[in-house]
């Protein structure tokens, strides 16, 4: 971060006690639950290095589950995340695991949803406040959560990513950053990750959905 | 006109060619390299100050403990004494009492506003607000102050860091520290220079102070160095207004502060494995810490 905001430095308002071990953690179950995109049945949290190491003191299992269930990181609830969990009928489990990881500060989501659904997500807590979503569903990704976020998975072959990029120009929105991968060539499983200026409505997905038909699947974060 | 500056030196030269406070340049400098328009920014401060009252309201008032059971209820306890003749004088001893609020308040898991960080966020609060009542400072003022702070802060992120596991507690209670003392220094018409040279006496006091927290807990020594943080911003205020300034230049102070910092061996920074962290005491608590498995909700 080159260009620092003063409210970079004076800020964030937060849950305490710690930036990277509570807001980082709040925000990260809050990302997560936008990219699960229904309620949930049960999650279960895996928390490496540092987290694992100091998280109990630091609250990070208890905003790791209020941010889950939609607390942003100054919401005062995340002291009673647990009751929290009760009230809203999800079940949460906790591994606190000592197997190395590269950062320090890394928790691994998988999360069942009501209609039974399962979606894995894994992120960092950068420091801060900041994170960095780095797997999704096995996949690797780069997201921060810090602009709308559209995650598509669709077929292999010529003409998708134009399409795509096409229907959202039309739609008036603007793309900041994009990256697209994929497991092998011609598979099933090519993903395009799609950072914007504007926010891309629930209408816009299904414009998206109807006009790209090699989309197989859209997330929105 | 670019408002960007990324130095001591081109921020006191840019507010001496425009004749403006450092709050001021650093909000045209936010309206400039953000979306936020001018009052946007201050809104946005404004909700900060009003968070950082709170904070400190909760502190001295509300019994609290936090999580680990190991802090809560020392700010009160300093804060009444600070009504019977303190050493340090009244006004010392609250604004301190009011610093380990904050953190205590934060190690009970209320909310607080990281300034620069969760783990030094009672000094810059502390400071203007605990003061303000007597002083007669608006709100306005103390946004206006903050936004002072802030740009002293930018600049320890920009050219050294703000991060106790990279550079130490001088990072952290020694930035909010500094950050602190330029704001009380403008808010009691101080130059842009004498601001600096405030920071800079304050950086300078406690240069190479480790990061050594019991358990790896934002509590134990910070919550004490938070209140010892607000003392040192007082007093390197008073210095500089009185005409006292920085030998050091305050871009070279912070240049030595991190290198210091990038000097302190890993187990002093953040990592609790040194320090207080690791006296037989230290230990013991991280370890009956550890067994503190069961879930208290």
């Amino acid at each position: 971060m080159e260009n620092f905001s003063v409210f970079d430095i004076i800020g964030p308002r937060m849950t305490g006690p710690s930036s990277s071990h509570t807001a980082g953690a709040a925000r990260l179950g809050y990302i997560a639950r936008r990219i699960i995109g229904a309620e949930l049945d049960r999650v279960h949290f895996t928390l490496y290095g540092s987290f694992a190491e100091t998280g109990r003191g630091h609250g990070t299992d208890k905003a790791l589950i209020a941010g889950i269930l939609g607390c942003e990181p100054d919401d005062a609830r995340i002291r009673s995340a647990y009751k929290l969990a009760r009230d809203s009928g999800v079940q949460v489990e906790f591994t606190w695991s000592d197997e190395p990881v590269e950062h320090p500060n890394t928790v691994r989501i998988e999360a069942v949803d009501v209609n039974g659904k399962e979606t894995e997500v894994v992120g960092v807590s950068v420091g801060g406040g900041n994170i960095l979503i780095t797997e999704i569903n096995h996949l690797a990704v780069e997201v921060t959560g810090d602009y709308p976020t559209l995650i598509i998975q669709h077929h292999d072959m010529p003409g998708v990513i134009s399409d795509v990029c096409r229907v959202l120009a039309q739609l008036g929105v603007n793309i900041a950053y994009m990256k697209v991968f994929r497991h092998g060539r011609g598979d099933d499983d090519a993903f395009m990750c799609i950072e914007s200026d504007e926010p891309v409505t629930p209408d816009m997905q299904q414009i998206l959905l109807r006009l790209c038909p090699a989309v197989r699947e859209l997330m929105v974060i | 006109m670019n408002y960007d500056f990324s130095n001591g030196a081109e921020l006191v030269k840019l507010c001496e060619e425009e004749g403006v406070k450092i709050s001021e340049a650093m909000l045209r400098r936010e309206e400039q390299i953000s979306d936020t328009t001018r009052q946007q920014a201050i809104l946005e401060m404004r909700k900060d100050l009003k968070v950082m009252r709170a904070s400190i309201k909760k502190g001295l008032t509300e019994k609290h403990q936090s999580v680990s059971r190991l802090s809560g209820g020392e700010a009160m306890l300093l804060y009444r004494y600070g009504d019977f003749d303190p050493f340090s004088g009244k006004e010392t001893c609250h604004t301190a009492a009011a610093a380990m609020a904050v953190v205590e308040v934060n190690a009970a898991m209320g909310r607080i506003v990281a300034a620069p960080t969760a783990g030094a966020s009672g000094i810059l609060p502390a400071v203007l607000i605990e003061n303000a009542d007597q002083r007669g400072w608006t709100d306005d003022q103390l946004v206006e102050a903050l936004f002072c702070a802030g740009a002293v802060g930018m600049l320890f992120a920009k050219n050294a860091t703000i991060s106790g596991a990279e550079g130490g507690c001088q990072a952290e209670t020694g930035v909010a520290a500094a950050m602190a003392a330029a704001a009380l220094v403008e808010l009691s018409n101080g130059t842009p220079m004498q601001c600096l040279d405030a920071a800079a006496i304050a950086i300078k006091n406690i240069e190479g102070l480790v990061c050594d927290p019991v358990a790896g807990l934002v509590e134990c020594p910070c919550i004490k160095r938070n209140a010892m943080g607000a003392a040192n911003a007082l007093i390197s205020a008073d210095m500089a207004l009185c005409g006292i300034t920085s030998l050091i230049p305050f871009d070279e102070v912070l240049t030595s502060m991190y290198s210091v910092g990038r000097d302190i061996r890993p187990e002093f920074r953040e990592t609790a494995k040194g320090g207080l962290a690791a006296t037989p005491t230290g230990r013991q608590i991280a370890a009956s810490i550890k067994r503190m498995n069961s879930r208290e909700n």
